[in-house]
């Protein structure tokens, strides 16, 4: 079947079998491979998406059932080329080592500071607590949240010229 | 502390990571991401019993799929004589099971197909028609007369006995505890759990019929040694097979050995002229790929009455599951284990491991940890705190009174090693500061007066890592060492190409760090290979918190033998003797006169230029190095957990976690503290929720994450951290290796603080991990079983 979504501000089709699920269409088919796929069970949170700005675990719906809604992926968060807060935070403040979860995180903080410009330190724990991280026992990426609350855009376009030391 | 640094450009210190730009991005480049023209999808057929013969197996329906394009059982591996492999310890392991199904989740059958659902799909077609046998799960009755035997494919194995092993002197122990004043004694489980990194086991195999080169890119630690395995497994020539990692999605331990999907993708490719990707799902890489732990072990230990501690011993039953997978040095069948008598000045220590055969999943590797480091550390400071309880000695005191002293250093211990230096004390005291020890005791004191349950733990690690002096410590005939390759270009930037492979340590921005501090070349002038088996030296990869200890050490030879290059060429720019020059960080100049030098980029240019050399010195400015350590490094380290436990539901919650950790010289103090971090929180994984049990049957309790939990960020602390420095004497750069000890240490202090919790109230005086609320409940009411 022919599914058509709109993907980081794109209109992307492909066709597809009905049982395929999200994770897989936006990886396999519109080879977006930075949304990750991590577990069987929708516990890892590594295929987050924003699907019509909320968090959603890409690997609980199916593709056919995100047909005609709006996705954001990790690869759309740099509008223009420009970082967002909460990627130039992750760098700041060591928010990955292996890079698996970031992504999923990445998409999870963005959507909390949306709605909440100003998270404390157990907010974010509990945004991200549908989520698993198995290299920085979480500390940083705390902090990393932070950062991006705290360096909203109007700041923001000086630090990201700094990028990768 | 690991926030924001202003970024040195030249050298040690905390800056931003290389690697970062792209994971942010999403442009990490893991293996589940790669697409290549007509690849193919393979999925492996798993067995449902944990111990069975086959009787038959029928592809006929799965091969008639219209997507299937070949379906590879036993038999047909037998055909090309690569049904059976060898493992890290001397065994074989069986790629696709020919004869019996030896643990759930073998592997039995694999199907390559167009896409991944038909290659699923078509797994369902395949009829396996099996004859069930009795299961060996207890390892404790794995040696029973009546047991049934697992490995009779192995000639002469008349039982489930693999190895038994000892290390201290028995005699001489037996003595000191004859003499001892107090003996304390426990049963302590170590369980079986699994690294389970965030991204599963994969590989895509690509075999260039022309050029009869195999392409591998696939999730391994240890790139070099898995193209030997498969030289030597296949009868490939090894200039043939080119390893490519890629981004690694975590390792702990779990990507060091080579598993049979990896050798069916490559048979798939092989005989479908396709490349062939196989990735596994969650469940296939907790029920069938390398578990860590397992050790059943029963200690004691020995003091006076005053608390000297004089004496250790301890018996272990060692579970390795159904083919012994261990990945440790081949003469340590029980890898670092004797490390067991931990940092404390003993007279005597003896431990006899005995290795057995189960119907559980193969492994038993490093999870997080220097072979066995972590069972031996866990064992000694659990026993420590028991001989506390015993004498009613606050625990810190008694590690105070029994440390090794700083100037016993280097110190021979009781079981072989020689631990190259440390300053104990200062890191618990420190610990202790930072913690505020006495007011922890005087608030669990309010608490208790009101019933509430507080419980402080303490845990002492010292570590053997780096592995290893080739005299001493080889895999499968390989020594462990590494090389490094540093090439500078004409106009100063330069090329490190490393064996050790990371996976989220940072590798790229560390060890261009390493060459910085060395050649005053900035940081961002240096590029670092690392995985690829055509574009990096040979060694053993990245395991037992090698890299720094090992690979570190062979960057900054290299880079020092590069920097003697360029005082030669130098000492011809300048018209000066050699002798007469001096080094400051990127420049050689003349003694006496600081005016007259040359920076490392004019010297780079020269080395590459049209003028004359000096006699005898070679062109371009570029070597290669490969570091044999004379020793391994022994970092340590001080911790410090409190838990609260909740009366009602017996829920423990880590509501602080103090951990000092001296890793000698820090290279990126932000790195060092992210990466004990991480394995702080594996450790609390560890001590509360992860556990791979099976059960009578020997159906894996653990085959998901709805079963096998991870904390998430509601379940572990804001870590407070601490460093002393105490460097090794004998590495080039005075680093000792830390990514693991966070794992080693953390699991005893969290135990330890579970029973000072409950110690006074309910009587509890030992606890077996993982510490679930019901079983913590359990020894509440005084019936505590251990987990398995
Ligand atoms: S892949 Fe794990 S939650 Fe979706």
């Amino acid at each position: 079947m022919q599914v058509t979504v709109t993907i980081n501000g794109e209109e992307r089709s492909a066709d597809v079998e009905p049982r395929t699920l999200l994770v897989h269409f936006i990886r396999d088919d519109l080879d977006l491979t930075g949304t990750h796929w991590g577990c069987d069970t929708s516990n890892c949170g590594a295929c987050v998406v924003l699907f019509d700005g909320e968090p959603l675990k890409s690997c609980t719906m199916l593709a056919a059932t995100a047909a005609g809604h709006e996705i954001t992926t990790v690869e759309g968060l740099a509008a223009g080329g420009e970082l967002d807060p909460v990627q130039q935070g992750f760098i700041e403040c060591h928010g990955q080592q292996i890079g698996f979860c970031t992504p999923g995180m990445l998409l999870t903080a963005r959507a909390l500071l949306d709605a909440n410009p100003d998270p404390s330190e157990h907010e974010i724990r509990e945004a991200i607590s549908g989520q698993i991280c198995r290299c920085t026992g979480y500390s940083n990426i705390v902090k990393a949240v932070r950062w991006a609350a705290e360096n909203a855009p109007a700041t923001t376009t000086t630090t990201t010229t700094t990028t990768g030391a | 502390m690991s926030t924001v640094q202003p970024s040195p450009t030249v050298g040690y210190g905390s800056m931003r990571r290389k690697e970062d730009p792209r994971f942010v991005r999403g442009q990490g480049r893991y293996i589940d991401d790669l697409k290549l023209p007509g690849m193919l999808h393979g999925a492996v057929l798993r067995s449902p019993l944990a111990h069975a013969r086959i009787i038959s197996i029928d592809t006929a329906a799965a091969a008639a799929h219209p997507k299937v394009k070949a379906v590879i059982t036993g038999a047909d591996l037998a055909g090309l004589g690569l049904a059976w492999m060898p493992t890290m310890s001397q065994d074989t392991q069986a790629v696709l099971a020919t004869d019996k199904v030896r643990f759930q989740g073998q592997e039995v059958a694999f199907v390559v197909a167009e896409d991944r659902y038909s290659a699923r799909d078509a797994l369902e077609l395949i009829d396996v028609e099996y004859e069930e046998l009795p299961v060996v799960i207890d390892a404790r009755k794995a040696l029973d007369a009546d047991a049934p035997i697992i490995r009779d494919d192995k000639e002469g194995q008349t039982s489930n006995h693999i190895f038994d092993w000892e290390a201290g002197d028995s005699e001489e122990t037996d003595r000191v505890f004859a003499a001892a004043d107090v003996v304390v004694a426990r049963d302590i489980i170590y369980p079986r759990c699994h690294p389970a990194p965030l991204e599963t086991c994969g590989a895509v195999a690509q075999m260039d019929p022309v050029m009869g080169k195999l392409t591998l890119w696939t999730t391994t630690q240890a790139p070099h040694a898995h193209r030997t395995v498969y030289a030597l497994v296949a009868g490939l020539p090894e200039h043939k097979i080119r390893i490519i990692p890629g981004d690694i999605g975590g390792g702990f331990g779990n990507k060091v050995p080579v598993y049979p999907g990896y050798v069916c993708a490559i048979v798939g490719s092989i005989l479908t002229g396709k490349p062939v990707k196989w990735m596994e799902d969650r469940s296939e890489n907790l029920l069938s790929t390398g578990f860590a732990r397992d050790y059943i072990m029963h200690g004691e230990i020995a003091a006076t009455s005053d608390g000297t501690i004089t004496g250790l011993r301890v018996t272990t039953t060692a579970d390795h599951g159904a083919f012994n997978a261990t990945a440790q040095p081949t003469k340590y069948p029980a890898g670092f284990f004797h490390i067991f008598s931990g940092s404390y000045d003993l007279q005597a220590a003896h431990c006899k491991v005995t290795g057995v055969y189960t119907n559980k999943a193969p492994g038993g590797v490093a999870y997080r940890c220097s072979f066995r480091v972590t069972e031996a550390v866990y064992l000694v400071e659990r026993m420590v705190d028991a001989l506390a309880l015993e004498l009613k000695l606050d625990p810190a005191q008694l590690r105070l009174k029994n440390f090794i002293r700083p100037e016993q250093f280097p110190y021979q211990c009781k079981t072989g090693w020689t631990y190259d230096s440390g300053e104990y004390e200062r890191a618990m005291r420190l610990a202790m500061e930072i913690a505020g020890y006495d007011d922890l005791r005087r608030e669990q004191a309010e608490k208790r007066a009101r019933g509430e349950l507080m419980g402080i733990g303490i845990a002492f690690f010292t570590e053997t890592v780096g592995a290893g002096p080739r005299k001493d410590m080889d895999i499968l005939g390989l020594a462990m060492n590494d090389g490094a390759d540093l090439r500078v270009h004409p106009t100063g930037k330069a090329v490190l190409g490393i064996s050790a492979m990371s996976q989220g340590q940072g590798h790229e921005t560390t060890f261009a760090q390493i060459v910085s501090e060395e050649l005053g070349i900035p940081s961002a002038d240096i590029e670092v290979v690392n995985g690829d088996t055509d574009r990096t030296p040979y060694g053993l990869g990245t395991y037992g918190s090698r890299s720094t200890p090992v690979s570190g050490a062979a960057t900054a030879l290299v880079a020092r033998k590069v920097r003697e290059r360029a005082r030669l060429i130098a000492a011809g720019m300048l018209e000066a003797s050699p002798d007469d020059l001096e080094w400051e960080r990127g420049r050689w100049f003349v003694k006496g006169d600081p005016e007259q030098g040359s920076t490392i980029q004019e010297i780079a240019m020269a080395a590459h230029g049209a003028g004359d050399l000096p006699e005898g010195v070679e062109g371009m400015l570029e070597d290669t190095c490969v570091y044999n350590p004379p020793n391994l490094t022994f970092p340590f380290g001080a911790y410090i957990c409190v838990v609260d436990i909740d009366p009602g539901t017996a829920k423990v919650v880590v509501r602080r976690f103090v951990a000092v950790d001296d890793c000698g010289v820090r290279i990126n103090p932000m790195i060092v503290e992210g990466q004990i971090h991480g394995g702080l929180a594996e450790g609390v994984g560890i001590a509360l929720m992860e556990l791979i049990a099976f059960d009578e049957q020997g159906n894996c309790l653990g085959g998901s994450f709805m079963d096998y939990l991870i904390p998430t960020a509601l379940e572990v602390p804001e870590w407070e951290l601490g460093a002393t420095v105490t460097p090794s004497p004998h590495h080039p750069i005075g680093a000792k290796g830390v990514g693991e000890s966070p794992t080693v240490g953390s699991p005893p202090a969290i135990v330890n603080a579970i029973i000072d919790a409950l110690h006074d109230s309910h009587g509890v005086d030992h606890i077996d991990m993982p510490c679930t609320p019901g079983r913590v409940w359990d020894a509440m009411q005084g019936r505590a079983e251990p987990p398995q």
